[in-house]
Order: structure tokens, then sequence, then C-alpha cells
């Protein structure tokens, strides 16, 4: 019997954490110590929140006040006041920007109003070390209802009905997947969970991992039930230590308790979970790269057929899943599929999580469901653009997707809406770009990145890419003609059509996108030479404004070019042949004469 | 292996207990690379062909996975490593002006190590830190929202610190026989 009347939940996210979260928990547990409360408040270290932007952050329940940007020196307040005397820390309360009022609640304000949480229901609520906290949140309820009433048939039902399609960019229907692995005949089958997160701007799976890592235990053992598996297979990305970290001690609470290993609850199921480190490669979130890394092979992709559900891991039937897909589990068969079904739209069902971020005021995680609109998810929930500038587009499904733009603010976000605009749905990474950012620049960072990770194997994703990146390299540079871009959308589309594997075929995406959505911005680029987001350095002048120059002649000593050239009291010219465009002028000058251009 | 340095004796029979240890040597390079490259702070030609003789794997083999995966290195790091994320979220804030100042004042490019052995310059793509975009972690310390002025700050300090520490200069390297 525990008296436990308080509990102050402080976020465990890797922003807050970056933000000295665990100085605050030291500081909230020596305090309540000092206050001789340590019997009943307890201090939980929580999952992520999904508000990074306002991090860290400090929730105490029952009450549900949530404070914002707190820092290890508020910790002595917070317990003195709120604490001991019940009155809230006011100065600590997210503010609304638009009514200026404080709000104590969470569920009152506008970034958590619209959002649904299913996958990351626990996040931010329970102690993620603690298997009794998700125990008593209906955790691992599902797992017995499959044991003990249902059939591993009426299992891979159920998740069909419920219309589930896997989260991890593919959009492929979870509960057929599960049907095709079933069906196999085989003395071992796999249960792979993809936990290698790779595209860089989202981390939707490592908040959930790390805020509710039995959500995902629970769910690989109804798989291994469903398709008649006793194995279950974690791939996870060996550069996030704390979910990693969590996990493990997720695995050990459940053999301990039962709920993984031999004769589950006492029945006659067998499932357990082992660990595998990936090693930093984006290839390796294709399915059949990243069973060949978990054979410690070359993460290269092979062809399909035949397809992991007939043979994956050492040639064994192996259904792989990624993470945010099998938070879904647990509930679909709890609230049932009929409930899910009835979230979303027609062909996309139940929430997704986005890793909002880019040049949006409210930086975080959001779940919403299928079918919001972006206005929603960048106006209402972000909180518009920062700094007052305007929209320029949103980049959806990371290096694989492509750019919304204005018009399609009021589409409804479901997998084929975002293919149907020339985006996709990916894993969730939602960035948003402002006037200030040149959309040939956009592709060329996503090139970038998909020209290292190209595993070499086709030559189409190996070579393609790679002239496209130099095309792109000559555009920004001011040394391409009109021809180039009829050549690059050439070469993007006859890699998109001879690739491999999806990596290759989706690489020439925020290319093509771009190019259709911003050609006037390419052109400018190519015709005029001139970038309009003053973006790309080679193509930028500085030039001075001859109306407000007094010819101090500050710009001309710092030069390291000697590029300017005026008389004293004289406006002063920038020889563009001579500049090599450091900015030293600009940062120099104190009559606001120089600017880019 | 050369034995040069009490501490690299030690490290190999770690090494060597970790894959005494495992169940099956079948399809475990990768984990076995990911100790050792605890174990050593790199992965040097040395190391390679002790886990290949220890697994019974040709060196090339070895040498491929190595090669593959960005997370492996066969280079030192410095004495404070250096990150510059760049994720998505934070290029579109400047990351890459971050990353050209870093390169600017230590006079070394990413990838490399400064010749005194203090700092080595890496990206990565994306921590989870979007909200702190741009994010630049030094020895393990995230700092956020960076901009490019914030920089000769910080790296005063930790140059500070290794004065501080340095002098007491130990044989780090897995191998000093060259």
């Amino acid at each position: 019997m525990t008296n436990i009347k308080m509990h102050v939940l402080v976020c465990g996210g890797t922003g807050c954490t970056s933000s000295r979260s665990m100085e605050i928990v030291d500081a909230l547990r020596a305090e309540i110590k000092a206050q001789g409360l340590a019997d009943e408040v307890k201090v939980v270290i929580a999952g992520c929140f999904g508000f990074c932007e306002k991090g860290p952050i400090v929730k105490i329940s029952p009450d549900n006040t949530f404070y914002v940007q707190v820092t290890p020196e508020d910790a002595k307040e917070i317990v003195a006041e709120h604490i001991v005397k019940g009155r809230k820390v006011s100065r600590l309360l997210y503010v609304d920007p638009k009514t200026t009022e404080h709000i104590s609640d969470s569920k009152h304000m506008d970034f958590y109003k619209k959002q649904l949480r299913i996958a990351l229901r626990n996040c931010g609520f329970i102690d993620p070390e603690n298997i009794g906290e998700y125990i008593a949140r209906d955790g691992y309820m599902a797992l017995g209802k499959a044991i003990f009433e249902m059939s591993p048939k009426q299992v891979v039902d159920e998740v069909k009905k419920s219309g589930l399609r896997g989260r991890g960019g593919g959009g492929f229907p979870t509960g057929l997947k599960w049907e095709i692995a079933a069906s196999y005949k085989a003395d071992q089958k796999y249960v792979i969970c993809n936990a290698d997160e790779g595209d860089p701007g989202a981390f939707m799976d490592r908040s959930v991992l790390e805020g509710d890592p039995h959500s995902i235990i629970e769910a690989m053992a109804i798989c291994g039930y469903a398709i008649g598996a006793s194995k279950g297979v974690v791939y996870i990305r060996a550069e996030y230590p704390l979910a990693v970290e969590r996990l493990q001690k997720a695995i050990v609470a459940a053999r301990e308790t039962g709920l993984l290993g031999n004769n589950i609850l006492g029945s006659d199921f067998s499932f357990d979970i082992d660990m595998y480190y990936g090693a930093g490669a984006f290839v390796c979130g294709e399915e059949t790269a990243l069973i060949r890394s978990l054979q410690s092979e070359r993460g290269e992709p092979t062809s399909k057929p035949p397809f992991p559900a007939e043979s994956g891991f050492w040639g064994k039937p192996s259904n792989v899943n990624n993470v945010e897909t099998f938070a879904n589990i647990p509930v679909i068969l709890l609230k049932g599929a009929d409930w899910f079904a009835s979230i979303g739209t027609a062909k996309s069902k139940g929430t997704k999580v986005f890793a909002l971020a880019g040049k949006v005021n409210n930086v975080g995680l959001v779940e919403v469901p299928m079918g919001t609109t972006l206005r929603e998810v960048i106006f209402d929930i972000g909180g518009g653009i920062r700094n007052g500038k305007k929209f320029k587009a949103a980049q959806t499904g990371g290096p694989s997707g492509g750019c919304l733009t204005e018009k399609f603010l009021d589409t409804p976000i479901d997998f084929d809406n975002l293919i149907a605009a020339g985006s996709m749905m990916g894993s969730g990474g939602m960035i948003v770009l402002d006037e200030d950012d040149c959309m040939v620049n956009v592709a060329k960072f996503y090139l970038g990145f998909t020209v290292e990770e190209s595993c070499g194997k086709c030559t189409p994703c190996r070579v393609g890419n790679k002239r496209m990146l130099e095309m792109l390299e000559k555009i920004s540079a001011g040394k391409a003609t009109e021809k180039d871009l009829s050549r690059l959308r050439e070469l993007a589309t006859i890699i998109k059509d001879t690739s491999l594997c999806g990596l290759g075929q989706t690489a020439p995406n925020p290319v093509l996108s771009t190019l259709d959505n911003f050609y006037d911005e390419y052109l400018a680029h190519v015709r005029d030479k001139r970038c309009p987001a003053g973006k790309c350095k080679s193509l930028m002048q500085y030039v001075i404004d001859p109306a407000k120059c007094k010819g101090c002649t500050m710009c001309a000593k710092v030069c390291p070019a000697g590029a300017i050239a005026g008389k004293v009291k004289e406006p002063h010219v920038i020889s563009q042949e001579k500049c090599v465009k450091c900015g030293a002028c600009f940062a120099t000058c104190k009559f606001g004469a120089i600017s880019k251009r | 292996m050369s034995g040069c340095c009490d501490g690299n004796v030690e490290r190999y029979k770690e090494l060597q207990t970790y894959i005494d240890g495992l169940p099956e040597k079948k399809g475990r390079l990768i984990g076995v690379l990911h100790k050792a490259q605890g174990i050593f702070g790199y992965l040097p030609r040395e190391v390679q062909e002790f886990i290949a003789a220890a697994l019974g794997l040709p060196v090339a083999k070895v040498y491929g996975v190595v090669k593959f995966y960005s997370f492996f290195t066969m280079l030192p790091k410095g004495k404070f490593p250096i990150s510059v994320c760049l994720g998505t979220a934070c290029y579109v804030r400047g990351a890459d002006d971050i990353v050209a100042e870093l390169e600017k004042l230590l006079g070394i490019t990413v990838g490399q190590v400064t010749p005194d052995g203090v700092f080595s310059l890496d990206t990565l793509r994306c921590v989870g830190a979007c909200g702190l975009a741009p994010v630049m972690i030094v020895a393990g310390h995230v700092y956020g929202r960076m901009k490019p002025a914030d920089v000769a700050g910080i790296i005063g300090e930790y140059r500070k610190k290794a004065q501080a520490s340095g002098q007491e200069k130990t044989c780090e390297g897995v191998c000093c026989h060259g």
C-alpha cells in the first residue's frame, strides 16, 4: 500500500533532456525530500509530451498542471508553492499567444486540442520504466484477450478489419501482411520490429520506445500469436541510447512478470524478444535490407519476391512492422476494429504521428486523426509560421517525399491524398518551410542525403542520384541552362522507374516535386542567375544603396578582397567580380546601406 | 596483436571475453563491432583483423561491413567529439552555418580530428531534439538554438578544459607501433 498522493512527471524525451530536464528531476527530488514529502510525492521521468518547443515540461497530477520551459532553479518554487501550498506557479504556465491568458491544463491548449493520441497514448502519462504503470492503463490486457479469447485467425481478421496501414512509409495494410505471414508453414517464424528510424527529421518511433516501450513488446507478442511466431526481433538504432536502455529494461520486466518467455500467462503460447542494433544506414528501413543487416551483412536490399513473409530472417517467414504501427495494435484489440476504423478517412484509418519542425512556432510531436488538413496541423496546432513570415511549403515523407504548397493546405492528409499531391506520408516527418527557404537548396539537401545513403547495389540509384546532385549543384552555382532542367527531369524519371528498392525509387521525389511546384524558382537560378530566397551563396550579391551610403569607408577597410571602391563621403560600389561574399561589409555598415540580393 | 600499451591487452581481452560469451557466432558481426567500437573508440585495421579471426570470417567481410555503416569509424575521435545535427529541421534553421563556423575555428573539415587530438568534427542525422534546432553536441552535451556567434565561446570552454587536464597525455591509440 503506497501513500503517493501526487505525481510530478518530468519529460525525459530527447529535446527536454538536452535542456537539463534530468537536473530538474534531481532538484525536485531533493526539494521534496527536504520538505519531508518523499513518501507522498513521486517524481517520474516520463516519455515525450510532444510539445518540444516549450520544453522542458513538468506536469503535476492529479490536477494536470502543465508547466513549460522549466529550469532546475524553478524546482524550489514548484515544491514550496504548488506541492506544499497548492498554489500554481503562474509564471511557469503556458501563455496562449492569442489571448495572453495563462493555461494550466494541456487539453485547453491549441497545440493539444485537435490531437488524438492513440500511438502516443501513454507518452507523458506513465513512468516508462515501471511495468505496473503500463498495466494500470490496460497494458497487456490486449495480449491476454488475444491468447484466451481469440484464435490467431480472429486476431488477424480484427487487424485487417481495422484498416490499419503500415506507418513506416509504405502504407501497406498491416492485417494483410500478417495474414500472408500466417499462411506459410515453418518450424520457426519471426516478428521483426523496425525501430531504425532513419528519416532525418522524424522522431516518433524514438518517443514511443522511450515513453511507452511495453506497448511495442505487447504488440509484438500479439503479432507472434497471430502469425505463429515464437521469436521477436527489434532492430533498433544504436544512436538512440535512451530508447535502447528503456526497451531493454522493459523486456526484462516483461519476462519477470511472465508476459514474455515460455507459456505466457500460463497459456501454451511462448514468445521472446531479442534486440539487434542498427549502425546508421538509411537503406535498412527497407525490409529486405533490414533483414540482411540483422544477419550482420551489408544492408543491401534483395529483389522481391520472395517477400520476407515467405523467406525472411535466416530464410524463415518473417513479418516486419514499424514501431508506430505496432503501437496501435493493443488499442485496436481492446477497443475493437470498428472503433479504430471509425477514425480517419475512407482508405486511411486511425491517426498519424507527425514530427512537426522547421519554421513553425510550435515544434513538436503531434498525433492527429487521418484526414486532418495541413492547415490545421501547421496553423492551429503548430501555431503558424515563425517570426510572422509567409508559409512556402511543407515537406513530408523526408528524403522520399515531396513538398506540399499553399494549394494543398486544405487537403485532408492521408496516404492516398499525399501521393496524389506528389509527396508521400513516409514515416511522418513534416518540415515547414518559409519564404526564406530556397527550394533548389532543399532538393539538394535531400539528394545529398540519398547519395550518401545509397547502398550502391544498383546503378540507377548509385550513379543516377550522384549525377542529379551534380546538376543541382550546377543550378545553385548559376552555371546551368534551361536544358539542364529538362535533363534533370528526364534522369529523375529514369531513376524512379529502374531502381531496385524503395530508396532509389523515391529518391528523385524531392527533385520532381520542387520542379513541379517551384519551376519559376529553378528558372530564376538558370535564366537570371538569381536565388529568390537569397540562400544560394554563389548567386547572392552584396550591393550598396547609394541613397543610404554616407561614404564612411568602413566597408572598404574591412573588405578582405579589395572589392569596394569609392571616395570619402561619396557612395561606394562593390565590384561583383572581386567580391568573395564574406559578408564583412554587411556586418560593418552602420547605416544599413548594404543589402543582400 | 600488438601489445605496446597495457591498456590494449586489457581491451583485446575484454573483446575476446565478449565474443566467447556469445551463444552463437553466426550473424553476430555487427554486435561485435558495436562492442569493439565501445571498447576501443574506433575500429582500426588491427581490431578488424582480430574480430575476423575470432569469428572465423574473412577480413574483407569485416571491412565491408565496417565501411557500409556510418556508425562505425576507422578513425579515432577527439577528446571532445563535436557533432552537428544535419537533420532537416536543423538544416533549415541554419545548421550548415554552424558547421562552417566550426570548420573555420578548428581548422579542420567534417570527419577530421584537430592535430592536438582535442576536437573531432562530425555531422549526424537528427537526434530528435528538433525543438532546439539547430543543435550541436560536444562530448555528449547538447547545445540548442545555436548561432554561429555562439560557437567560439563554447569551443573556448572546452579548450580550457583540455588544457587543464591535458598535461598527463596517455597512449590513447590502439596501436602505437605505427
